[in-house]
């Protein structure tokens, strides 16, 4: 009759590896991989886009500065979040996040919402020297965005990579990607395209207030200006059966 | 002399010494062809470096490897490496951390530059001090442990060596990585993915090197500290590979896309975020104290049970507790439920593994008055407990309403990296130095002391001021006036911040200020010196050798 005695695992190191790696893995299966299969993790939503070339690139610059150390964007279902940034964030308006910029520490405010909340020309000004317009704010200065020309040449690579992991951008999107960038800082140029392949809502003008430069600084301001804007909460019903939990 | 040298480089080697000078070979070849076609500066720049350390590497082995090397005996050299490492890096972790605290104090310090702001700078203290000085604390103590408690020398020539200098590039890629802006934004696993590549072979390396030695062992049994060390670097590797899967923009660019987004990624980087605590900064370290506390204390394990309940159970229910990092997010709530629930039960294991650690000192107690390498290893264990039990308590919902987002968390880290990883790495450095340099005994046992002292001081600023400043924030927060309004702007909630920021950094002052006493410490003990006021009595603290 077969004892077991934990000496078997100890004496032999294959058995106590493979014995590890199954332990250690239970955990992670259970709750990763249902979230790819059980519909209502992520229930579509009117108005979610992918981010414009422009937006994408502003995203980009928002991770290179590690903004998400000190800034969250997830509104939390809490009353007091909700008072304070508006409609707790949806499961979709981060889908088109590779990766997500969720968060976990508010040394700034929540920006899931800060779209629209602050003039173009607010941000340039908080941009150049937080406190300039936030006297306790503890924010680092970022003047150097302004003067820092965007990298337009490399969007394309990064729209590519994306719908590589599955962001729904067609061939236009893709070839289109550096013409879609520029042309969303252009007001008197032509945006036929770039509505045509990201709807008529997306904001185009020059967000830095210097025309003669395409400058990080456009591309992070055009970014956060739309972040939290895509879903019209004036026609959002939570309660409808489609969108309940 | 010129001749000598010479046949030396032409002289006979293995030929795993040759294998290994084709493939660096190989990767000099591509990482100059990389430099080439870099479309980003970052990306030309780690391209160089790694050319370079390829080169470095070949010209090492070609010095070093001959057949006429000596391989008997244990492999301690790597061990004196990995002790002057883990110094070094530590200094540089402590500092960027004293630096980004009084940042948040005082923001005229970011200066504007890129380089030096806040967002940049974080991910280099908390890469740093993690993976930096804990990686190196874990893998010179594990290629220690492993071989004692194996009696057989670490497996592999160059392998060993490959792991050690892989993993300092793996660091040098990646801190210059993040001044850079080179980062995926992905907490504790920011480096891009060529870094992450890297660090996927080094590892697994490392993982081949502490199998092959169990393999070779002549001991019967695997000794308990193995089974951690092993739990730990396992686990890593999955999480690792599993966070990092991302498609590059280009393999000329340094900037990659996550290959998951939204709610799964958010659950994926948090399996792996909360793992990393849990395998890197607990397993890891649990198997120092496993090693070093007994022997130390020179008293066996309280229990081999209780050891045996210890690892299984500790392994098995970490995994689950990620998703108490995303509480009321979007995250369904089953998946956060279930976090909280682990996390909760996590708290028995812990603790059994805490006692099973303290009660160890049953017998010798009186140690703790006259040893502060043992104080050090003891109040280590004493403030894993109270972090254990902290976070459970963090993990439910209502009290993560509160905590999350604030200061509460940052002060739960601390307590348990600056507590339980920083005074158990401490711990075990300042007993294998004496045994690995060959000396009988520290260079000085009272700048342990008032390293003990410093450090302590500094940890009781750090996270009280924490939990004010996090208790503070979370209730302003969410404070509401007799009309019903929100009675506080965030601004405000910043500003009520600054003094406890100032104590804060105050009290990382106070922790690097111990670290510095004690790479000082450590490397006079290297130079085989001990502190003239302390020759006589020498005899009465000898410090048991191996």
């Amino acid at each position: 009759m077969f004892k077991f005695s934990h000496g078997i695992i100890e004496k032999n190191a294959s058995l106590l590896f493979v014995l590890t790696l199954i332990v250690v893995s239970i955990g992670g299966l259970v709750e990763i991989v249902p979230l790819f299969w059980i519909k209502s993790t992520i229930e579509r939503v009117e108005g979610v886009r992918p981010y414009t070339p422009l937006e994408l690139a502003g995203r980009n610059i928002y991770v290179r500065e590690g903004c998400y150390t000190c800034h969250s964007q997830m509104i939390r279902s809490l009353r007091s979040e909700v008072d304070r940034y508006g409609h707790y964030s949806l499961a979709a308006e981060s889908m088109y996040d590779h990766p997500f910029q969720w968060g976990s520490k508010r040394t700034g405010p929540d920006l899931a919402r800060v779209g629209g909340k602050y003039s173009d020309e607010w941000h340039q000004i908080h941009m150049e020297n937080p406190r300039s317009i936030v006297p306790q704010s503890v924010m680092p200065g970022y003047p150097f965005l302004a003067e820092t020309r965007l990298d337009v040449d490399g969007i394309e690579n990064v729209v590519r990579a994306n719908r590589a992991v599955g962001v729904p951008y067609d061939d236009a999107m893709v070839e289109n990607a550096k013409a879609d960038l520029l042309a969303q800082l252009d007001p008197f140029g032509d945006v036929d395209g770039l509505f045509e392949r990201y709807g008529e809502n997306v904001a185009v003008r020059d967000f830095d207030g210097n025309p003669r430069m395409v400058s990080e600084l456009d591309a992070l301001i055009a970014y956060l200006q739309m972040l939290g804007t895509l879903v019209d909460f004036s026609a959002y019903d939570a309660t409808i059966p489609g969108n309940e939990r | 002399m010129m001749a000598a040298r010479y046949s030396n480089w032409m002289g006979q080697k293995p030929l795993n010494a040759w294998a290994m000078m084709g493939l660096l070979a190989l990767g000099c070849l591509y990482s100059v062809v990389v430099a080439l076609y870099a479309l980003d500066v970052p990306m030309r720049f780690h391209a160089l470096v790694f050319a370079a350390a390829f080169l470095a590497g070949i010209a090492v082995i070609a010095d070093q490897f001959s057949v006429k090397r000596d391989t008997s005996g244990y492999n301690d050299a790597i061990i004196r490496y990995g002790i002057i490492a883990s110094m070094i890096w530590g200094v540089v972790g402590f500092a960027v951390g004293v630096y980004i605290a009084f940042q948040l104090a005082y923001p005229d310090l970011n200066f504007d530059t890129a380089w030096l702001n806040f967002g940049r700078l974080r991910p280099l203290h908390t890469s740093a001090v993690i993976f930096a000085f804990g990686g190196n604390v874990l893998i010179c103590s594990s290629f220690w442990v492993v071989q004692r408690t194996c009696r057989a020398r670490l497996a592999g020539d160059i392998a060993p060596w490959f792991v050690f200098w892989g993993y300092q590039l793996f660091i040098v890629i990646a801190g210059t990585g993040y001044l850079m802006g080179v980062t995926q934004s992905r907490e504790y696993a920011e480096p891009e993915w060529y870094a992450d590549i890297w660090l996927t072979i080094v590892w697994v390396t490392y993982l081949a090197v502490f199998m092959g030695t169990l393999f070779k062992r002549k001991e019967p049994h695997i000794y308990v500290a193995n089974w951690f060390y092993l739990a730990f670097i396992v686990t890593i590797a999955m999480l690792h590979i599993g966070n990092n899967l991302a498609v590059p923009a280009s393999i000329f660019s340094s900037k990659s896309v996550a290959l998951f987004s939204g709610t799964q990624d958010a659950l994926i980087q948090w399996w792996y975020g909360h793992n990393a605590v849990g395998f890197f900064l607990t397993a890891g370290f649990l198997g120092i104290m496993y090693y070093f506390v007994p022997k130390r204390a020179e008293r066996p394990v309280y229990s081999y049970r209780l050891s045996i309940l210890h690892f299984w159970s500790l392994i098995f229910l970490y995994i689950w507790a990620g998703p108490h990092h995303l509480h009321y997010t979007a995250l369904p709530l089953w998946a956060q439920t279930l976090g909280a629930t682990f996390s909760i039960m996590l708290w028995m294991p812990s603790w059994g593994g805490m006692l099973n650690g303290l009660l160890t000192l049953k017998g010798a107690w009186d140690k703790l008055r006259t040893d502060p390498v043992i104080r050090m290893l003891v109040v280590s264990v004493a403030f894993y407990g109270m972090s254990t039990f902290e976070g459970p308590v963090m993990s439910m919902h209502w009290v993560n309403g509160l905590s999350h987002y604030t200061d509460w968390t940052i002060g739960h880290v601390h307590s348990g990296a600056l507590g339980w990883v920083g005074f158990v790495s401490f711990g075990a450095l300042y007993c294998m130095t004496p045994w690995v340099f060959g000396t009988k005994r520290l260079y000085s046992t009272a700048l342990v002391e008032w390293h003990f002292w410093t450090a302590t001081f500094g940890i009781l600023l750090y996270i009280t001021s924490m939990w004010v400043s996090g208790i503070m924030q979370g209730l302003m927060w969410r404070a509401y006036d007799s009309l019903g309004f929100l009675e506080y702007s965030f601004v405000e909630s910043v500003e009520a911040m600054h003094p406890y920021y100032v104590i804060r950094g105050l009290g990382g002052l106070l922790f690097l200020i111990g670290g510095v006493i004690m790479a000082y410490n450590i490397f006079m003990t290297a130079k085989g010196r001990v502190r003239a006021s302390e020759i006589d009595a020498s005899a009465a603290v000898a410090v048991p050798a191996e």
